[in-house]
């Protein structure tokens, strides 16, 4: 019981890390490498936020939401949205948006260095022991576990319930088609990518409050959120939620069970035999 | 927590060496570094390795720069960031020795990016002053690159030090002899945990849990639960900078209750004592210095007021000593670095940690090994040959 | 197999061009040197990259996984084998591991597979690491009286060796069928070539070279860290440079190899305290304004002078 809360809250940490992702890619088709550098920035910002004048991260996110969401729109129309017409194909989308936000993510990594500085950012917030079900866990923990609920949790009705959520589950789901229908695929293409960035960098903001990053430390997010997202399956809430969770489970009940020193491996031992045995994910439709 | 003066200081020295530069080429020694500045060690580098560097120009510039052959030589500080890059690190030496025509320069930052640079160093002939290379095959090292130095001290003298603080811990009748011990995956933790296996074993201890996990390792509390769970009476995790910060405030939440609780780098950082405040009282740490003398003190006041940022309490300071050394050696024999190179080999040095000279394997023999956070400040409890170690105190719970 | 005179001619250009390579180390022993190592470094591992993913147009991150498990070979075998072994042992390890993954790996395709080879880099990476942690192994400290010159001839032999291996692929029926896999996979399969055997083998080459290039740079690393064996930023620089240059010729690669690392160098060495964000700005810059790579370049300038005479 106590692995499966433990590997639960872990899965919710997961979920933070690879939702915005998994909005930019399955929407906007751009595999952004720049995702995990918006993560530590709002990390950053947290940190700055609490240092400075003890404003708790709860708050802080209602400030990280707009400032991402306009950094990531700004990113998409001047950047992307070139690449995007320039591209003759999916495959060759592919290719550039790699390159691009490569350079996008050393951009970051420059910036924030520049900013900044290198050195470890790290506070204690909310980190005294929580009881459930007669085991304790970290406070923080719990907390950003629930925000990940209620963030998951509004996305899928957004997505499910509103014109422009179903508009741009059309999108993810056949790009080509949604354009004869008369959505307007440009300009919620860009909306989606400047929601993911936005939902990436809330997720920093909470997990800085318990994990220590610099400003190097994004490519690491970038590429845990890339393999839950290709689990989960593309452009999939639900599939990104259940990849988080399991992954999350998997880790602590090696790391319990077996040896901390094998979790990772592990982890990408399910990766793998996920992608072989449902090469379009977990809940992904085959790809036409 | 204010960065500015730190940008402000930087943005001053580069200004300052490119004067230098075009207005008195001719007087300036030029003295070559190059460390991470990102990459995985750059959160390490930055806080223990650059502003040592940056302090030790300004305050050498400041004094009027140093006497070589009887003249007033400022320092030009040539900087590069290998991106934690052994390849990068090898290019930037190499640059530094044959495009700047760096009089010196200086070791780089961690024990791979400074033997990925050794033998460039070897070849160009230039003293290489080795500071975060932690490494037993220091006889090995310096037999195949007589110019590398080492001022740290061994992996298996940082393990044997907390086996000893723990024994004695135990034979005062402080605590059992249960002991949990983790390490990460990763060259320098394996290196230290296969190092104190047998020496705990030796000692009588009972390592009761004993495991490894992955280097970025997102949720270390399995780790402390399983620790937990084996009732260890002191608990030693070889760890590296996120995950020291991510088990201890595990063991907080957790309230895991033993008598003796150690991590391994980073312990010593401020940041550390920063973030844990109380709770970090009676942890124990790799190295430490002895913060109150006078030298140090004085350090770490220059250190705060040039950089913006407090030094670290192990490596920072012996840094700063390396390149004491390094000057010392050039005021006494001038800019041949071969003389430099053999006047190391002979001489005593005085710097901010006392006396250091180094032994038949270039290595210095007196170091910090052991620390603990006393009062919120970092002390030495264990030492080779240095002075100012005090008593080890009990870990009492986590308030 | 005929060659015809032009084959010969090319032949002895390349064989020219790598004996005027080969002297380097007797002009410069220093810095030119340096630079010429992570040339031939690169030059090995994204012409090999680019054999694979030019034709098939996948694009494999799995450098670093190789590249790493040569690095372990040296590290591991340098006490008590040969180094010259230790790079065969190598190139072999490398093409077995890489024949597994090509067979496991043959039903997904595009990011699937891009994700894949990613995380196949880590696997391997966290495998060994706990490996050696279980098994009491110490350090990994590679000490030999190997120098760069010594290091630069290997790699330029390696080099040499992709070249060839290019070459010979083209003229073969493989790399026939590669060409009209690359073209259209369907009509591949239809017309009955074993597109699965073929891809297999041929990403085998990157695999070897990766390995084989791991092995020959250790002694250079000296201590073997899995942290700096298994960076993936090396899978992103040899994409990167292959598709600078451009993957679909066999010479394209070099073309990006070349002016890359010099750019890199120009970089670091002028903007020390911003080295990555200008790398990053340059970065787009080239993605902007060079689609297609340098060979893109050529063809669309070549295509101009056409139309120019034309006209």
């Amino acid at each position: 019981m106590d692995i499966l809360i433990t590997g639960i809250l872990l899965g919710g940490t997961y979920a933070l890390i690879a939702m915005g992702l998994n909005l930019q890619y399955g929407v906007a088709r751009i595999m952004n490498l720049a995702n995990g550098e918006i993560l530590v920035a709002g990390g950053y910002f947290a940190f700055i936020a609490y240092t400075a004048t003890q404003l708790s991260p709860i708050l802080t996110i209602f400030l990280v939401a707009p400032l991402a969401f306009a950094l990531n729109w700004l990113i998409y129309r001047l950047m992307l949205q070139p690449l995007v017409n320039r591209a003759k194909n999916r495959g060759q989308l592919e290719t550039d948006s790699i390159l691009a936000t490569f350079g996008l993510s050393f951009i970051g990594v420059g910036l924030m260095l520049s900013f900044f500085g290198g050195d470890y950012f790290s506070y204690s917030f909310m980190a005294f022991p929580v009881e459930l079900l007669g085991n304790t866990y970290g406070a923080n923990r719990v907390l950003s576990f629930v925000m990940a609920v209620l963030i998951c949790g509004a996305l899928y009705l957004w997505l499910n319930r509103s014109r422009a959520g179903l508009s741009i589950r059309a999108i993810a789901t056949a790009p080509a088609s949604a354009r004869l229908v008369g959505i307007d695929v440009k300009h919620l293409s860009a909306l989606a990518f400047a929601l993911g960035g936005a939902v990436t960098a809330v997720g920093g903001a909470l997990i800085s409050t318990y994990l220590t990053l610099d400003a190097s430390t994004g490519v690491v997010f970038t590429l845990k959120a890339l393999i839950i997202v290709i689990m989960g399956g593309v452009g999939d809430v639900r599939g990104t939620i259940v990849a988080a969770l399991l992954l999350g489970i998997l880790e602590t009940l090696v790391a319990s069970l077996l040896d901390p020193g094998l979790t990772l491996a592990a982890a990408y031992v399910m990766f793998l035999g996920i992608l072989l045995f449902r090469p379009q994910g977990l809940f992904g439709k085959k790809p036409t | 927590m204010n960065r500015r003066p730190f940008l402000k200081l930087v943005s001053a020295l580069t200004i300052a060496s490119a004067l230098a530069a075009s207005a008195a080429t001719a007087e300036t020694i030029r003295i070559g570094a190059v460390a991470p500045k990102t990459g995985p060690l750059a959160g390490g580098a930055t806080v223990t390795q650059w502003p040592s560097i940056y302090l030790w120009v300004e305050q050498v510039n400041a004094a009027g720069g140093l006497t070589v052959d009887g003249e007033q030589m400022m320092i030009e500080l040539i900087e590069y960031d290998d991106q934690t890059n052994p390849g990068e690190t090898i290019k930037a030496v190499q640059r530094l020795a044959t495009q700047d025509d760096a009089h010196f320069i200086i070791a780089p930052y961690g024990t791979g990016l400074n033997l990925a640079a050794a033998p460039l160093f070897d070849r160009y002939g230039y003293p290489q002053i080795a500071v975060s290379a932690i490494t037993d095959q220091q006889p090995e090292l310096s037999a195949q690159f007589p110019n590398m130095f080492f001022t740290l001290g061994t992996t298996t003298a940082l393990a044997a030090d907390v086996v000893k603080v723990l024994t004695d811990m135990r034979d005062a009748g402080q605590m059992g002899d249960r002991v949990a011990m983790v390490n990460v995956a990763d060259a320098f933790g394996i290196e230290l945990a296969t190092a104190a296996k047998p020496l705990f074993e030796e000692a009588g201890f009972e390592l009761v849990y004993e495991t490894s996990y992955p280097l970025g390792t997102q949720d270390l509390s399995p780790v402390i639960k399983g620790a937990a769970a084996a009732e260890p009476d002191a608990f030693v995790a070889w760890s590296y900078p996120p995950d020291t910060f991510g088990l201890t405030e595990q063991a907080m939440i957790e309230n895991l209750d033993v008598k003796a609780f150690y991590t391994a780098v980073a312990t010593p950082f401020p940041g550390y004592g920063a973030r844990f405040g109380a709770a970090a009282e009676g942890v124990l740490g790799a190295g430490g210095v002895n913060p109150d003398s006078p030298a140090f003190m004085e350090y770490a006041a220059a250190h705060e007021e040039v950089t913006g940022e407090k030094p670290d309490y192990w490596a920072s300071a012996t840094t700063y000593a390396s390149l004491e050394i390094l000057a010392q050696a050039i005021e006494a024999v001038g800019l041949d670095r071969a003389a430099v190179t053999a006047h190391l080999r002979e001489s005593t040095y005085e710097t901010i940690l006392g006396p250091i000279s180094f032994d038949e394997n270039n290595s210095n023999p007196d170091f910090w090994t052991v620390g603990q956070w006393q009062g919120g400040v970092f002390k030495g409890v264990a030492s080779r040959g240095r002075d100012g170690t005090v008593p080890v105190i009990l870990k009492e719970g986590w308030e | 197999m005929s060659l015809t005179a032009t084959d010969i001619r090319n032949l002895c250009l390349a064989s020219l061009v790598f004996a005027i390579c080969a002297l380097l180390p007797l002009g410069d022993q220093g810095y030119w040197l340096g630079l010429g190592v992570t040339i031939a470094m690169f030059t090995a591992l994204a012409t090999s990259w680019a054999l694979f993913s030019g034709p098939t147009h996948y694009i494999s991150l799995a450098t670093a996984a190789f590249f790493g498990v040569g690095t372990y070979v040296t590290g591991l075998g340098i006490d008590t084998l040969p180094f010259w072994s230790l790079v065969g042992l190598a190139g072999v390890i490398g093409a077995v591991l890489a024949a597994l993954v090509g067979l496991a790996t043959l039903r997904l395709s595009g990011v699937y597979f891009v994700i894949f080879t990613l995380g196949l880099a880590e696997l391997v990476r966290q495998v060994i690491t706990w490996v050696q942690n279980n098994s009491g192994q110490k350090g990994l400290y590679v000490l030999t009286d190997l120098d760069e010159a010594g290091i630069y001839w290997w790699l330029l032999g390696l080099s040499a060796a992709v070249f060839l291996t290019g070459w010979l692929i083209g003229r073969s029926r493989l790399g026939f069928a590669l060409r009209i896999i690359g073209d259209d996979e369907t009509v591949a399969a239809h017309s009955g070539i074993n597109t699965a055997r073929a891809k297999v083998l041929l990403f085998m080459v990157p695999g070897a070279v990766a390995a084989m290039t791991g092995a020959i740079l250790a002694p250079r690393y000296v201590y073997i860290e899995p942290s700096l064996a298994f960076a993936p930023i090396l899978s992103f620089q040899v994409v990167i440079m292959a598709l600078l240059g451009g993957a679909s010729r066999l010479w394209g690669p070099v073309l990006g190899v070349i002016p890359f690392t010099f750019l890199l160098e120009a970089v670091s060495s002028n903007f020390p305290n911003q080295t990555t964000l200008v790398i990053g700005v340059a970065f787009l810059v080239i993605v902007y304004l060079l689609p297609g790579g340098f060979v893109g370049l050529m063809g669309r300038i070549n295509r101009h002078l056409n139309t120019r005479e034309g006209a």
